[in-house]
């Protein structure tokens, strides 16, 4: 039984009007590049039974022979999201879920203990291999430790034993349970309480794997760490957890990328990361999503209802979100900073780029509560297509929150005349002696700006991805090298087919 | 001069945009190392006649023809032109935010190159071509990390232009008001750079409203353009002579023909 790749090529004809261009004036049709990671990978999985209950929370939890205080934390959190309803603020338009219509845990059948990764089934690793993210020792990459995460568990972790030798750790959370459940039960759900909203109470309840870092005090990780999400099942969930947990005076730049395969249904994610910076540490945190984001006639796709926060604790300390979401037929995510530490600073850094029919709903909450506290903003949202994208942020100063400062810049970027940009920023100050600043701006790409780049041979679609690069500058600039460009091409490859 | 095959055929062109017709039968021919001016009042239609032969895509040609090389580019993609060798140095260069000048260029370049079969230049090699072209111009090295024409003078915009121009090393040039707004030692810099850069083998169409670009770099003809028409085509002495009588003189002129 080899693994075996469903691809599925569209012809996409879309036309582009840019600025008050009439149908003459349309310049070319092209065809859209397929989504490339679009695969299913044929494998055999465990599957609990559809549905949501408190026997298959205890079934979750019963096979990954978790502690007590972990089984509660979950049954606590059902109990919590029972009671709750689904956010429809966001105003976005989806089928309703039916949340007992799920696979809440799905795995690649694997042998019972894995020892080393020669072990862990091959299709699983040229899966990743395919995905650009190979595990095997001859072919790891080199300068980035990598924990894959395949459905509902973590396949493998690289450089472990070399991360190990600094005293950083770096498993998958049910690793981490197992073995270091005192930080787990020290920080789980101190940043995301379980009651903070719906999506986080259920990923509380019904959570499989994810990853776990803890960088020791004075320590700064010695390589980029980063998590590869690749969901595989069509009807399971994915509900991942990640905790990030530097200690005084670490530092640790954390990657986390994202994939699934074309169905023509929708599948769940809901993810929970919660990062703790103490004093003088920094924790950049940088993803690239791109999930299956549906058809052009916004058939299929990942629903992607994620919440992610830091909370500087510590004074000095730094919690960076950067995030290149390009995929997902909703997304609704909001990395946060609580700014408890004097003199911590936060910072979120996006790109959401929208096509066909998806919608995202993005930003980010800077919570000031300690004084002289730093945030900074930088939203730029790209809409295609019939697609809506919005920016939605808070920035609040607490009563203690003296000489705090917040700086945003929210841009939109129109392409065609179907799509729509919202900005929606939310300011709330107690404390009158802070500074709140924000800038916000829509723009299209103008005609003249094609024909100058046209005109000096510059090709049409080379044109528009020079124009939405450079749109993104100040985000990109934030990103890991390698991360940067990677998210360049991908920004080329989905704007193909919506101009021209 | 004639020997050679012209480059630039421009035959009985008509054009619009939104219906509103521009040009109203405008005929020209440029042999290779000819320098052509156009003169002519604001609204008469110079700009536009430049950007339709460029390809700008807001402007419908209703009548005529434009031959490159001998054969006709009425539909061809702006990039193609560009590619083959038209360029045209805007009046007023566009900012693009964001772009980097050097990748901008690099691109353009590589875009020319390889229609041409050359090799494409790589970071490092385009870097030194382009340190050598920055001379031509006197342009400092530090404005190719700026966005595209972000931020820019009047002034600088336009050696950026001359300096797009020595990069991709056009057939034929058009240059639609490329000495205004720059101050007489820029404008003798940018006169000798484009001198340096036809190498007498360029044709040249200088669209201006003044003496003082055509001082540096004599025209073999003027032509005066009125209402979407080529009224008056002269030697360099003709533009001379307009200085002297204003366009009041071509509105008589225009007159008369009518």
């Amino acid at each position: 039984m080899g693994i075996s790749f469903v691809r599925v090529y569209k012809a996409n004809c879309n036309r582009l009007f840019l600025d008050n261009m009439d149908n003459e004036n349309l310049v070319k049709d092209v065809v859209k590049e397929p989504y490339k990671y679009g695969f299913v990978t044929d494998i055999e999985t465990e599957k609990i039974a559809k549905g949501l209950n408190e026997s298959i929370i205890r079934l979750i939890s019963q096979k990954k022979e978790e502690p007590k205080f972990l089984l509660d934390f979950r049954l606590k959190a059902f109990k919590k999201w029972k009671k709750m309803d689904e956010p429809d603020w966001a105003g976005l338009g989806y089928k309703k879920i039916d949340y007992q219509n799920i696979i809440y845990y799905s795995a690649p059948k694997q042998k019972e203990k894995i020892s080393s990764l020669n072990e862990v089934d091959p299709k699983l690793l040229e899966t990743f291999d395919k995905l650009g993210i190979p595990l095997t020792e001859q072919k790891k990459l080199t300068n980035v430790a990598v924990d894959a995460v395949f459905d509902s568990v973590s396949i493998a972790t690289t450089f472990r034993e070399e991360l190990a030798g600094h005293g950083v750790i770096f498993c998958s959370i049910s690793e981490a349970v197992k073995n270091h459940p005192d930080l787990i039960e020290k920080y789980l759900g101190t940043v995301v309480p379980a009651s903070d909203n719906y999506f986080a109470a259920l990923n509380s309840a019904v959570f499989s794997d994810g990853s776990f870092v803890y960088i020791p005090k004075g320590v700064t990780c010695p390589m980029d760490l980063s998590s590869y999400f690749r969901i595989n099942s069509g009807d399971s969930g994915q509900f991942e957890r990640t905790l990030i947990i530097a200690e005084e005076s670490s530092s640790v730049s954390y990657l986390e990328g994202c994939t699934a395969p074309m169905f023509d249904t929708n599948t769940l994610h809901a993810a929970v990361v919660e990062l703790i910076a103490l004093d003088d540490a920094s924790i950049k945190y940088s993803t690239v999503q791109n999930w299956y984001a549906g058809d052009e006639e916004g058939v299929g796709g990942i629903f992607n209802f994620v919440t992610k926060r830091g909370k500087c604790l510590g004074k000095r300390s730094k919690i960076s979100w950067s995030q290149v979401e390009t995929g997902s037929a909703i997304t609704w995510k909001y990395p946060s900073c609580l700014l408890l530490g004097e003199e911590s600073v936060g910072e979120f850094y996006s790109v959401a780029l929208t096509n066909n029919l998806q919608q995202a709903d993005t930003g980010t909450k800077m919570i000031h509560i300690g004084p002289k506290t730093k945030s900074t903003i930088v939203s730029k949202g790209i809409s295609a297509g019939n697609s809506i994208n919005s920016y939605r942020g808070l920035v609040k100063m607490g009563t203690k929150a003296a000489g705090s400062r917040n700086y945003s810049q929210c841009d939109s970027m129109l392409i065609g005349d179907q799509a729509s940009a919202n900005t929606f920023p939310y300011i709330k100050s107690k404390q009158p002696n802070s500074e709140i600043e924000h800038e916000a701006s829509t723009c299209r790409i103008s005609e003249d700006q094609l024909f100058y780049l046209q005109s000096r041979g510059i090709e049409f679609e080379e044109a528009v991805s020079m124009m939405v690069s450079g749109f993104c500058r100040d985000v990109f600039n934030q990103l890991p090298m390698e991360f940067a460009a990677e998210a360049d091409k991908l920004l080329a490859l989905k704007l193909e087919g919506s101009v021209g | 001069m004639k020997e050679s095959d012209p480059l630039l055929e421009v035959e009985n062109l008509f054009a619009s945009t939104n219906n509103l017709p521009i040009l109203k039968g405008v005929s020209l021919t440029v042999y290779p190392g000819e320098i052509h001016a156009i003169m002519g009042r604001n609204g008469c239609g110079k700009s536009t006649f430049s950007k339709i032969i460029a390809g700008h895509p807001s402007y419908n040609i209703t009548n005529g023809e434009i031959k490159f090389l001998g054969e006709n580019i009425n539909s061809s993609e702006p990039e193609e032109r560009a590619q083959s060798g038209i360029f045209l140095g805007f009046q007023y260069p566009i900012e693009i935010p964001g772009v980097s000048n050097l990748e901008f260029l690099r691109v353009s370049t590589n875009a020319r190159r390889k229609f041409l079969n050359k090799e494409e230049l790589d970071t490092f090699d385009f870097e030194e071509l382009v340190k050598e072209k920055l001379e031509l111009v006197k342009m400092d090295h530090a404005f190719l990390s700026r966005s595209v024409n972000q931020g820019f003078s009047g002034g600088e915009k336009k050696r950026n232009e001359i300096l797009q121009m020595a990069l991709l090393e056009p057939k034929i040039a058009i240059l639609d008001e490329t000495d205004s707004g720059l101050d007489i030692d820029a404008l003798r810099i940018v006169a000798s750079g484009i001198k340096k850069i036809s190498n007498g083998q360029t044709g040249i169409i200088l669209i201006t409203h003044y003496q003082r670009l055509l001082d540096e770099i004599e025209p073999n003809y003027v032509h005066v353009m009125a209402d979407g028409q080529i009224i008056k085509t002269g030697g360099s002495d003709l533009a001379l002579e307009l200085e002297k009588k204003g366009y009041e003189w071509t509105d008589n002129f225009l007159k008369e023909t009518n």
